[in-house]
């Protein structure tokens, strides 16, 4: 199984997508490449300035600017790999009815662009780190393990959304509306320990965006980000999203998995 | 299964689910959920599908347009899943059944060779590799640089095939390549073509160009309706498709005509057919109420080799008949038709059509098989 997943000709393929998918992305403009990094730094800036200069929201931690920045960074990353991949089958038709690939290809592919942006930005967070004099702790090595939690997460959404785009073209609005309700649920512009009501801060740390998003924030900025474990004093619930996070995953690839077999009729 | 057996396919059937209305909406999935009623249609395209392709086999299938043809193919290389029955593959199958997919329009000609490689599982070391060879042979040397769109469409097809000649496959599922480019290039797959007979790899090639098929495939099959109708050797599975398809122009010209003119009409019939005196003597009736003459054609496996008309004889009448004797020591042994059409003096537009044609049978000794005209005495070697 594992095997044949990581067959030569499958990495070849995937390989070859990702590289197109690149090239294409920035095709026709002047500052080509450059763009994957001055778009989310200027988005960034615009955030500074409204929330850090002028509302001078107190996110009770040092180095505010960083730690919003990877706040910002996690939910791009999440938006693009999910919002990203809901057209990809659909816009893949013509491989889909005229060769035999595995499909999945095209969603991992389209999410791999995803993970190249979201390297490029680590660059940017890594650069105001310095700039910031963030003290790195050893807990940063716990980074790459909550990026691929995300992936997990985006990537069970975007086989599900991906697959029922191909017969219900309504998912693409249904999915911007969950979209922005996502965005407020996750304590990405707000301070979320000076929330009133335990309940919910709870709601909000029973999504793995929300868990993820400060876990991330508590490894490389600062040790007082409020985390899940304060949000949950008891050990089980802390689980939820992560529970979530495997419903999500599993729901999304049996989906896709089971529809996958007549996209090339449908589409 | 068999050694010998590269592709067995068994009791294959293929059913699409036609919408009424698209349900593309979540709404109109919800109502019809509810609804509980089955707004799709079952449209079978395949029924019932049963044969063997060896290995080394040049495997045709011939069909008209909408009989399944594409679709059997399609399930052949895994892109469909059957509805019933199974398919059985032993080798490596091309995952490619037409030219040039996947290119990309907006990128270089350079880049679709190493993305259209890697679609056939070649990683961009082995298509470095192969470049020059892939650019030579197609003959596009200078606009490599060049985006695809810019290309013409002959010069992406010539690409793509330049590409495709180098899948390493057992098994190739080959969909109208010819209908594409020009002289040349069909020169080209010909001879790709024979270098795969020689090479006795496993094809199976969809085609309309009954040439093709007669002169490459070694075994056909004939499809009609998503049934399989005839099986055997590609030269009588030519004889079905032509003459399946001139049945279909007949009955649609005759019935156009007798739906306008009911008035008009014309038939054929055989007067005398004597063997020994190589002679037969047809007839020919008609009747319309405007002046007329009459055209008919000789023909022979579906391709007419010889047309006249009543012109020369200034019989413009309106009701009469025509008998002509021919001489059939001009033809060759087998199954001629004759088909005979009214035509309106004023202004040359066909009024009727005779509704089935007239067959007359020639008998003798089949050597000359696929020529008319015996050519015995008119035929001389000189050097």
């Amino acid at each position: 199984m594992i095997k044949r997943i990581f067959s030569k000709r499958n990495r070849v393929l995937l390989a070859e997508l990702v590289r197109t998918d690149f090239k294409l992305r920035y095709q026709g403009s002047v500052l080509g490449y450059i763009w994957s990094l001055l778009r989310p730094l200027l988005l960034f800036t615009i955030l500074y300035l409204v929330f850090i200069k002028f509302l001078h929201v107190n996110y009770g931690v040092p180095h505010s600017a960083v730690y919003l920045l990877v706040g910002i960074v996690l939910w791009n990353f999440f938006l693009e790999m999910t919002a990203g991949s809901i057209s990809s089958i659909v816009g893949r038709g013509d491989l889909i009815r005229k060769i035999r690939i595995p499909r999945w290809i095209i969603v991992v592919s389209s999410s791999l662009s995803a993970v190249i942006s979201l390297i490029l930005n680590t660059i940017v967070i890594a650069i105001f780190m310095i700039l910031n004099h963030v003290a790195v702790s050893i807990d940063i090595l716990w980074f790459p393990l909550i990026i691929v939690e995300l992936y997990l997460f985006g990537i069970g959404i975007a086989f599900f959304l991906s697959a029922a785009f191909v017969k219900y073209r309504d998912v693409s609005y249904i999915w911007e509306v969950i979209t922005q309700a996502l965005f407020y649920l996750t304590p990405l512009l707000y301070p979320v320990a000076k929330l009133k009501w335990p309940i919910v801060r709870k709601l909000i740390f029973s999504s793995p965006l929300s868990q993820a998003v400060q876990s991330a924030r508590y490894v490389t900025v600062t040790h007082q980000t409020y985390t899940i474990s304060q949000a949950f004093h008891s050990f089980w619930p802390r689980l939820i999203p992560f529970a979530i996070l495997m419903l999500v995953f599993v729901v999304g690839t049996t989906y896709f998995k089971k529809k996958s077999k007549t996209f090339a009729e449908d589409i | 299964m068999d050694n010998d057996v590269a592709i067995k396919v068994e009791g294959l059937s293929k059913a699409f689910k036609l919408p009424h209305e698209k349900n593309s909406s979540v709404k109109s999935a919800v109502v019809n959920f509810y609804k509980r009623n089955k707004s799709y249609d079952m449209q079978k395209a395949l029924k019932n599908i049963s044969f063997e392709v060896n290995k080394g086999d040049f495997f045709g299938i011939v069909g008209r347009n909408g009989s399944g043809k594409s679709t059997l193919l399609k399930l052949l290389a895994g892109i469909y899943s059957p509805t019933q029955g199974s398919i059985k593959i032993e080798g490596k199958l091309t995952p490619f059944i037409e030219l040039g997919v996947g290119f990309s329009p907006e990128l270089s000609g350079r880049d679709n060779v190493y993305l259209n490689g890697s679609l056939l599982g070649f990683n961009r070391k082995e298509m470095s590799a192969m470049y020059h060879d892939i650019v030579r042979f197609s003959e596009l040397d200078r606009f490599m640089d060049q985006k695809l769109k810019n290309y013409s469409s002959g010069m992406q097809v010539r690409l793509a095939f330049s590409i495709a000649i180098r899948a390493q496959s057992d098994i190739l599922l080959l969909d109208e390549v010819l209908a594409v480019g020009d002289a040349a290039f069909q020169q080209k797959c010909y001879d790709y073509f024979e270098d795969l007979k020689l090479a006795k790899k496993t094809v199976v090639f969809v085609s309309h160009d009954m040439g093709a098929v007669q002169r490459f495939c070694n075994k056909a099959i004939y499809i009609n309706r998503g049934k399989m109708t005839h099986i055997g050797a590609p030269l009588d599975i030519a004889d079905v498709y032509q003459e399946e398809n001139m049945q279909s122009i007949i009955e649609q010209s005759s019935e156009g005509s007798k739906e306008a003119h009911k008035d008009d009409n014309i038939a054929v019939s055989i007067v005398k057919q004597d063997n020994e005196q190589h002679i037969i003597k047809f007839r020919i009736d008609y009747g319309s109420k405007f002046e007329t003459y009459v055209g008919f054609s000789l023909i022979k496996d579906g391709a007419t080799f010889a047309e006249l008309n009543s012109l020369d004889l200034k019989v413009s009448d309106k009701k009469g008949a025509l008998e002509y004797i021919l001489d059939t020591q001009l033809l060759n042994p087998g199954v001629y038709e004759i088909s005979a059409t009214l035509i309106k003096s004023e202004n040359k537009q066909s009024l009727a059509t005779t509704a089935s044609r007239l067959k007359f049978n020639l008998p003798g000794f089949d050597k000359t098989r696929g020529g008319a005209i015996h050519l015995e005495n008119k035929l001389s070697r000189v050097a």
